[in-house]
């Protein structure tokens, strides 16, 4: 496993913040070398820390004024209709993420909509008749914040 | 208000928002200059917010990741003000959302092995205030990775 240093920790803080900061001004800022910086981000990319870049949108702006997201029950288990239902889900373009978890559900998903309305539309002909789905809870998101974690 | 060629940049630009603009350019059948206009405006007028470094927790060593949603207390005015300041102070909290439904807020925890999740859960967790309830989702596959909007 890759070991981070203090100034590693402090990158990867500047990088979650904002991820187009050239080596440069990050370097003035942590007392670095541009090279030096570069080196350090690169190692920690080519480590694999760095899983990539995410553009962040104001989805409100974009006019998704809704996100939900949906715990899904399975209906029958079995391997043939788990397969069926992450392939069917994951096809539908207002889910975002589909993730498998143990609990009370099998599945969460994160859902976009244009209004409660257009969520209840995607709800009835998507999600519903999704193969093997069963139980469904809803849950509209109200606030989100992102954490830098343990750095 | 954004025309087709917007949405075109973004589509791009959300799925590798690496690309340089000569490259997002010839994606999107225009020019060097139009995407880096265009992409100058979206971001003066708040449609793109930013791009941040995505981390891979697995990478440093955080093997286990929880879902855990609270139902609380709402008896108590300050309940969701004091339990999403107490959870702000656990650096393995990773997201903390808070919803309309059955559950109040959601927190991502992120921790090294079951052991020190089970410590986690104990000391940092159960201690939050104004809990009436949990429910744990415990991850274990990301069947389908966070695409962006539906463009």
């Amino acid at each position: 496993m890759i070991d981070l240093d203090d100034t590693d920790r402090a990158l990867l803080r500047a990088l979650t913040q904002d991820a187009t900061q050239s080596a440069g001004a990050l370097g003035r800022d942590l007392g670095l070398s541009q090279p030096a910086t570069w080196r350090r981000i690169r190692r920690l990319q080519n480590a694999g820390v760095i899983r990539g870049r995410k553009l962040r949108l104001n989805a409100e702006a974009l006019g998704f004024g809704v996100t939900v997201f949906l715990g899904v029950k399975l209906a029958r288990k079995g391997r043939i209709s788990l397969e069926d239902f992450e392939r069917a889900v994951s096809a539908i373009p207002e889910v975002q993420t589909v993730e498998h978890v143990l609990g009370l559900y099998d599945f969460r998903l994160r859902v976009v909509a244009r209004d409660l309305a257009d969520f209840e539309r995607v709800l009835r002909r998507r999600l519903m008749t999704l193969p093997g789905a069963g139980d469904m809870e809803s849950n509209v998101l109200l606030s989100e914040e992102r954490r830098p974690g343990p750095i | 208000m954004l025309d087709e060629t917007d949405r075109r940049i973004l589509r791009h630009l959300q799925a590798d928002p690496t690309l340089t603009t000569a490259e997002l350019a010839d994606l999107c059948d225009t020019s060097s200059a139009t995407c880096a206009r265009r992409i100058a405006r979206m971001e003066s007028s708040g449609v793109i917010e930013g791009q941040e470094a995505v981390i891979d927790w697995a990478v440093l060593g955080y093997a286990v990741e929880v879902s855990l949603r609270f139902t609380l207390d709402k008896t108590q005015p300050r309940a969701f003000d004091e339990f999403i300041a107490a959870a702000r102070d656990v650096p393995e909290v990773v997201e903390i959302q808070t919803f309309l439904g059955r559950v109040d807020v959601r927190l991502s925890v992120i921790a090294r092995d079951m052991g020190h999740y089970q410590r986690l859960y104990r000391d940092r967790i159960l201690t939050l205030p104004h809990i009436a309830d949990i429910e744990a989702l415990m991850h274990i596959a990301r069947i389908k990775e966070d695409t962006g909007l539906p463009l």
